[in-house]
């Protein structure tokens, strides 16, 4: 029975972090940032789905999707009036550029943190569930919602496997991963498919935000703690690996879990935290990495 | 020669001006809380609007009151730092700060060596009562305006007494309490009180304040059948509510949740609040005393939402402030330390007055009847209705329908 339950609660919870951490990863694979404004922006999606679901009578639905839009929205602006203009500012040096891109994405992060919390405070807010009421998996009592964040969680992922396997964008999108200059010398506008990336991104960070706040909730202040969560899938599966990721937010997920029923809820990220530093000390380029 | 004259009349002028200023020098006291938080930011609210009565009355002794914010982001250094601004450069004479016991015992041995009294509002912890009495000389500055988490957990007790056990013939319960300095005392007094009331403990849960997957808790807790969860939750609240609505726990929440006496709280937890009950030791609409509801019901009008629970003690802190340095007839520390001692104040949560330095406690809160005897209010529809005590009451307990109470243990 404990055993089911870890298994159910431990799938939904890592099907969340999957989501959340493949954004991440695409970022950097594609475009080589390491955006750690990331929570901020699955925050402000969560936020806007709960403010305007009842402040403009969107409903539950429309919430969400005003939600999905806002993480959007947020993450093209952190590509255009963050990120873009220090790639091409020439006052930096090209060597220096990734970590200026790092220090700003930081920045950006905690100014929209500290907007958030002027604005709505830091009292932690949950969007209303897509689905309420609760269903039994073979015995375990479990949320509607819970399935349908896995459910939804999973077709986002699928969606974006098949954009980027099958289709001629998403092809553009692995070549740019893998050389940039052969895709700029093919004569393809390295620009427009970074737009892109990003507005995928802003989607996937988008329901990745609404569901953790329909899930668990969310709070301004907890921002910090989602890029730390998305950084650490990441590392852990190999910066830019897609499987890598996928695999590491079910073992991070899993170990979640396992630790909080089986030893204590007060250390539930203990474990995560220990796998990491062993992961980085034995294996730097991660599970999965490549580089 | 004239304009001798005019140059001293200049300077007679300027002199007398001066003169008036000093007489009509405000009186500051600094408020410092994290005001991004709505238990924190009631604490400057509340504040503002004691001050303005006072001044509206006259001030005291003609000298109008002036409230110094300082937002701390919840982080003790940043209270610290503003402490020290408050003390050195603002030259307050009396702080009133935060609700957060961790940042209260950072701000305690600074209030002792720059001789600033302090009470704090909302912080529980019996650590600083504690102290001041090991090192009263040092510490004396220090007041606190709040219940311990000892005087909170009988509160809880004797209310569970009535409403569970003699009302719903409860026999079990689990302690569910976040892991956190104001807790520790909490939790003790819980694991000695409850079964004196007739409720056995089957387990002690402490959680992580920075949880925000409360899934296996809830399990946890149902797989022992409890009949009642205690709570002892002030980091943590709107997520572990709507969890255990999600997941339709069948047992009760009962006990200490002070996001839950936020008036947002419905709203931020969608309405999973239904059924929720918590100690609070005064409501916007229970008559505590004369002065609670116009307060509850002014800071409605200013501030378009109900006050947190530390809003109300702000309030009653810059009364009992004010009424001590009237009595002092200074606001030198020292002075102004004794005259607090004398404090008897008829506030929002009931007649306020300090323990005396013989006690265990001393700058604590007097409780019990006649003194502070707190309430347990529950979230109905949308509403904070109160339950107990049954002199106050409005409303019986109401849970949700997933929530099952024990009939059989009933008879």
């Amino acid at each position: 029975m404990q055993a089911l339950q870890i298994l159910i609660d431990g799938f939904a919870i890592s099907s969340l972090y999957a989501l959340g951490a493949i954004g991440f990863t695409l970022i950097f694979g594609v475009c080589g940032v390491l955006n750690l404004s990331h929570g901020a922006i699955m925050v402000t999606a969560a936020v806007a789905a709960w403010a305007t679901a009842d402040a403009w009578h969107a409903g539950t639905y429309g919430g969400a999707l005003i939600g999905v839009a806002a993480g959007t929205i947020l993450a093209l602006a952190t590509y255009a009036l963050v990120v873009r203009p220090i790639q091409r500012s020439r006052a930096i040096p090209a060597e220096e550029k990734e970590i200026f891109i790092l220090t700003s994405t930081l920045l950006w992060g905690i100014m929209l943190q500290e907007a958030i919390a002027y604005f709505f405070t830091d009292n932690p807010k949950t969007v209303r569930p897509l689905l309420p009421g609760v269903v039994e998996i073979l015995g375990v009592r479990t949320p509607w919602n819970e399935v349908l964040t896995a459910a939804i969680s999973w077709a986002a992922i699928g969606l974006v496997w098949l954009l980027i396997h099958r289709t001629k964008r998403g092809k553009q999108l692995l070549a740019a991963a893998i050389n940039p200059r052969g895709l700029t010398l093919l004569g393809f506008e390295l620009e427009n498919i970074y737009v892109l990336v990003w507005g995928l991104y802003g989607v996937l960070a988008g329901i990745a935000g609404v569901l953790l706040g329909a899930f668990l909730g969310v709070s301004s202040a907890n921002i910090g703690t989602l890029t730390a969560s998305a950084f650490s899938v990441v590392v852990l599966g190999g910066l830019g690996s897609v499987t890598g990721s996928l695999v590491a937010a079910y073992v991070v997920g899993y170990l979640e879990t396992v630790t909080a029923y089986l030893v204590a809820p007060s250390i539930r990220s203990v474990p995560v935290l220990l796998l990491l530093v062993a992961v980085v000390y034995t294996r730097p380029q991660g599970l999965l990495g490549r580089r | 020669m004239i304009k001798n004259i005019a140059i001293a009349a200049a300077v007679g002028a300027s002199l007398v001006s001066a003169g008036a200023a000093l007489a009509a020098d405000p009186i500051k006291i600094g408020v410092i809380a994290e005001e991004s938080a709505i238990s924190g930011v009631g604490i400057p609210n509340g504040a503002k609007i004691a001050a303005d009565e006072i001044n509206a009355a006259g001030g005291i002794n003609g000298r109008m009151i002036e409230i110094v914010q300082y937002d701390d982001h919840n982080s003790a250094a940043d209270a610290v730092r503003a402490f020290q601004r408050a003390a050195n450069e603002d030259h307050v004479s009396a702080v009133i700060a935060s609700y957060i016991s961790e940042v209260v015992l950072a701000l305690e041995p600074w209030s002792g060596r720059l001789h600033l009294p302090m009470i704090t509002p909302g912080a529980a912890s019996n650590v600083i009562t504690a102290r001041i009495k090991e090192d009263y000389d040092h510490l004396k500055y220090t007041f606190h305006g709040y219940l311990t988490s000892t005087e909170l957990a009988d509160i809880v007790c004797n209310a569970a007494k009535d409403q569970l056990v003699t009302g719903l013939h409860m026999q079990t319960a689990v302690v569910v309490s976040e892991d956190a300095a104001w807790t520790t005392p909490l939790d003790e007094e819980y694991l000695k009180c409850l079964p004196q009331v007739g409720l056995k403990v089957l387990d002690h849960i402490r959680l992580s304040p920075d949880t925000t997957d409360f899934t296996p808790i809830w399990n946890k807790v149902e797989g022992e059948k409890p009949d009642v969860i205690i709570t002892g939750i002030s980091h943590v609240g709107v997520q572990p509510t709507v969890q255990w609505q999600q997941q339709q726990v069948p047992i009760p929440m009962y006990g200490i949740s002070s996001q839950a006496t936020s008036s947002t709280f419905w709203k931020d937890t969608n309405g999973a609040a239904q059924g929720i009950t918590f100690n609070l030791q005064s409501a916007p609409d229970t008559p505590v005393t004369p002065v609670t509801i116009p307060f509850a019901k002014k800071y409605k009008e200013r501030y378009g939402i109900d006050p947190g629970y530390a809003a109300y003690t702000s309030y009653d802190d810059v009364y009992i402030i004010a009424e001590a340095i009237k009595r002092a007839g200074s606001t030198d520390p020292d002075k102004l330390v004794e005259a607090m001692e004398q404090t008897d104040h008829v506030g929002t949560i009931g007649r306020e007055t300090f323990l005396g330095r013989d006690t265990s406690s001393p700058h604590g809160l007097r409780t019990g009847p006649g003194y502070i005897t707190g309430l347990m209010v529950e979230w109905n529809d949308g509403k904070q209705v109160t339950v107990w005590p049954q002199g106050v009451a409005e409303g019986k307990l109401i849970f949700p329908s997933f929530v099952k109470i024990k009939q059989t243990s009933a008879q």
